[in-house]
C-alpha cells in the first residue's frame, strides 16, 4: 500500500532528497565555489525530472486523497519544472559577475520547485498548505539573497509579512472550510457543499481561501507586494518570481475551486470576475508612469494574472484550458523578456531605466527585433502568440456568459499595449543617447531570448499549431473538471 | 457551558487582532512578526475547536503541521530581519521605505 503510495510521488521524494543532499555536498566541500557548478546540476534535474514526469499516464491517488497525479497536475509540473531551468540557467552568469551566486541558491530553488509540485497535486487542504508554505518559504529567502543590499533584503522583509499575512488568511479559509465540511479532503468538501446550497461559514472559508491565493498570484486588490518585489529581488530572481510561482499558484486556485467547489460555480464565479477585472485595470494603467522596467513588468504580471483569472471565472472544462494555454505563452513571454532584461547593462552594471534604451535598435538590430516581438506578443497584437492566449480566454468567458468581463478586457488591453509600445517606441525612434547600453550578453541569454521570440512569433503558424501544448492542455483540463 | 461558537468568537477576535496589528503598527517590524504569529494560532484554536466538536482527528493533525509552519516562518523572518537591519540600522516600520509602492 506504502509503496504504491511512494512510487506515485517519488518525483518530489526524489527532488528533495537532491537538494537536500546537495546542500550537505555543498557545505561539506566547496561552498560557494561549486554554485556555479550546482545551479547546472539543478537546473539539469529539473530537465531529466520534467522529461521523465511527462511521460506518465493515468489519473494515480496516493495517501488516501491527499496527493493527486493526473494529467492535470503533469501538465502544470512540466511548466514548473522546464521554466525553473530555464530561470536558472539565466541567472547564473549574471550572479556570478556580481559575487552573488551562493550555492544556496539552486537548492532553495529545488525546494520551491518541491513545493510548487506538491501545490499542483494538493488533493486535501493540508498538502495544500504544506506545498504553498514550502514554496513560499524557500521565495522569501531567495528575494532577499543578496544579503548586503538594503533594497534586496526589504523586498524580502515585505514579501515574507505580506505572503504571511495571506497564508493566515487561506489557513483561516481553511479551518473555517473543515468545521463546515467536516474534512479536510477535496473530495469531501465538494460532496459537503455541492447540493446547490452553501452554509455561511463554508461560504466564509471559501472567500478567505480565495483572498489567501489571490495573494500568492498577486490579483487586485491583495497586489502591492508585487511592484516593491520585483524591484528589489536581485533580476534573475524577479525572473523566476514572474514565472514558476506563478504557473503554480494559478493551477492551484483552479484546482480547489473545481475540486473542492466545482459544485457551487456560481458562489465564486463573482468574486473571481471582479478579482480579474480590478487585475486588468490596474495592470494596465498603473504601468503607464512607470520607468523602471522591472516595475513596468510587475504591473504587467499583475493584469496578465488578470486575463488567466478570466479563464477561471468562466468555470468551464474549456475557461481551465485557456488558463492552462494562457499561463504556458506567458512564462514562455517572460523568460525571453528577462533574458533581455538581464543584458541591459552599462559599463557591468545593470540598468532597468526604460530611458537607456533609446534607439537600441541601431546598436543591436537582432536583440531589438527579438525584444519587439516579445513586447508585441506581450501587449496582444496578433498575430504573435499572446493574442492567441488572450483570445482564448475572452473566448471562454464569452462563453459563460461574462459578456461584460470579456469586453472590458479589451479595452484593458488596448490600454496596456501602450505601455509596451513605448518601449518599441524608444529602441526604434527615441532621442539619439550620447552613451547608450554596453553589448553585453552571455550565449545561453541570447539563446534563450531568440528562442522565445522565435516560438512566440512563429508557434502559431498553421501545422506548428502553438506546439501542441493546446491538446496537453485540453487533456489536462478534461482531468480536472468532469 | 462553553460551546463551539465561544472558542470559534475568541479564533476571531485574536485573528482579527492579528490583522490589525499588522496594518495599524507604524512602530517596530517585530511587532509584525508576532502579529502573523497571533493569527497562525487563533487558527490553530478554530481546528482543535472543529475537531473536538466534530470527534474527528483531522483537525488536531493539522495544528501540528500548522504550528511546524509557524516555527519555520518565524526563523526565516527573523533571520531576514536581521538582514535587513544590518543594511539599514533600524527596525521601524516607517524605514521600510526604500522603494515607494
Amino acid at each position: 500500500m506504502i509503496q504504491a503510495d511512494l512510487n506515485i510521488i517519488l518525483p518530489e521524494i526524489l527532488l528533495a532528497v537532491y537538494a537536500m543532499g546537495a546542500l550537505l555536498f555543498a557545505v561539506y566541500t566547496g561552498k560557494d565555489r561549486l554554485a556555479p557548478l550546482l545551479t547546472w546540476v539543478t537546473a539539469a534535474v529539473f530537465v531529466v525530472l520534467g522529461l521523465w514526469i511527462a511521460t506518465g499516464t493515468g489519473d494515480h491517488i496516493a495517501f488516501n486523497g491527499m496527493f493527486n497525479d493526473d494529467g492535470y497536475s503533469r501538465f502544470a509540473k512540466v511548466a514548473i519544472l522546464f521554466s525553473s531551468a530555464a530561470v536558472l540557467v539565466m541567472g547564473q552568469d549574471y550572479m556570478t559577475r556580481r559575487d552573488m551566486l551562493r550555492f544556496e541558491y539552486p537548492v532553495l530553488m529545488a525546494l520551491a520547485a518541491v513545493g510548487m509540485m506538491v501545490m499542483v497535486s494538493a488533493g486535501d487542504l493540508m498538502a495544500l498548505y504544506l506545498g504553498l508554505e514550502l514554496q513560499s518559504l524557500s521565495l522569501y529567502v531567495i528575494a532577499a539573497l543578496r544579503r548586503d543590499s538594503i533594497k534586496s533584503t526589504e523586498a524580502g522583509l515585505k514579501y515574507f509579512v505580506l505572503g504571511s499575512l495571506s497564508s493566515g488568511l487561506l489557513l483561516f479559509g481553511s479551518s473555517l472550510v473543515y468545521g463546515f465540511s467536516g474534512t479536510t479532503q477535496f473530495a469531501g468538501i465538494i460532496e459537503a457543499a455541492g447540493h446547490g446550497h452553501t452554509s455561511l461559514g463554508l461560504l466564509f472559508g471559501l472567500v478567505l481561501v480565495i483572498s489567501g491565493l489571490a495573494f500568492k498570484i498577486s490579483a487586485v486588490p491583495f497586489h502591492m507586494w508585487t511592484p516593491d518585489v520585483y524591484e528589489g529581488a536581485p533580476t534573475p530572481v524577479t525572473a523566476f518570481f514572474a514565472t514558476a510561482p506563478k504557473v503554480a499558484a494559478t493551477v492551484l486556485f483552479a484546482r480547489v475551486l473545481h475540486d473542492a467547489f466545482g459544485g457551487v460555480v456560481a458562489d465564486w464565479q463573482q468574486v473571481v470576475a471582479v478579482l480579474s477585472l480590478l487585475s486588468m485595470f490596474l495592470g494596465a494603467v498603473a504601468a503607464i508612469g512607470q520607468r523602471d522596467i522591472k516595475r513596468l513588468m510587475a504591473y504587467s504580471s499583475i493584469a496578465h494574472m488578470g486575463y488567466a483569472m478570466m479563464g477561471l471565472a468562466a468555470g468551464t472544462a474549456f475557461g481551465v484550458q485557456a488558463l492552462l494555454v494562457y499561463m504556458v505563452i506567458y512564462v514562455t513571454m517572460n523568460i525571453g523578456t528577462f533574458s533581455f532584461i538581464l543584458m541591459m547593462e552599462k559599463d557591468g552594471q545593470p540598468v532597468t531605466d526604460i530611458n537607456a534604451l533609446n534607439m537600441y535598435a541601431k546598436r543591436e538590430p537582432g536583440k531589438a527585433l527579438a525584444m519587439l516581438v516579445l513586447l508585441f506578443s506581450l501587449a496582444g497584437v496578433p498575430p504573435m502568440v499572446g493574442f492567441f492566449g488572450k483570445f482564448y480566454v475572452l473566448q471562454a468567458a464569452y462563453e459563460a456568459g461574462l459578456i461584460w468581463l470579456a469586453a472590458l478586457g479589451v479595452v484593458a488591453s488596448v490600454i496596456g499595449a501602450f505601455y509596451y509600445l513605448r518601449i518599441v517606441y524608444y529602441m526604434y525612434f527615441g532621442d539619439e543617447a550620447e552613451d547608450g547600453l554596453d553589448k553585453s550578453g552571455t550565449p545561453v541569454l541570447w539563446g534563450l531570448l531568440m528562442a522565445s521570440a522565435v516560438i512566440i512569433g512563429l508557434a502559431w503558424l498553421p501545422g506548428i499549431n502553438l506546439l501542441g501544448v493546446e491538446a496537453w492542455a485540453e487533456a489536462a483540463a478534461a482531468a480536472l473538471v468532469n | 457551558m462553553i460551546g463551539l461558537e465561544h472558542y470559534l468568537t475568541v479564533a476571531s477576535a485574536l485573528f482579527v487582532i492579528g490583522i490589525f496589528g499588522l496594518f495599524l503598527n507604524r512602530k517596530n517590524v517585530i511587532i509584525l512578526l508576532m502579529s502573523i504569529e497571533l493569527m497562525l494560532l487563533s487558527v490553530n484554536i478554530n481546528l482543535v475547536a472543529f475537531s473536538s466538536f466534530l470527534g474527528d482527528l483531522v483537525g488536531q493533525v493539522f495544528t501540528l503541521f500548522v504550528l511546524t509552519v509557524a516555527a519555520a516562518e518565524a526563523a526565516i523572518g527573523l533571520a531576514i530581519l536581521v538582514c535587513f537591519f544590518r543594511n539599514s540600522g533600524t527596525i521601524a516600520v516607517e524605514d521600510v521605505n526604500v522603494m515607494k509602492g
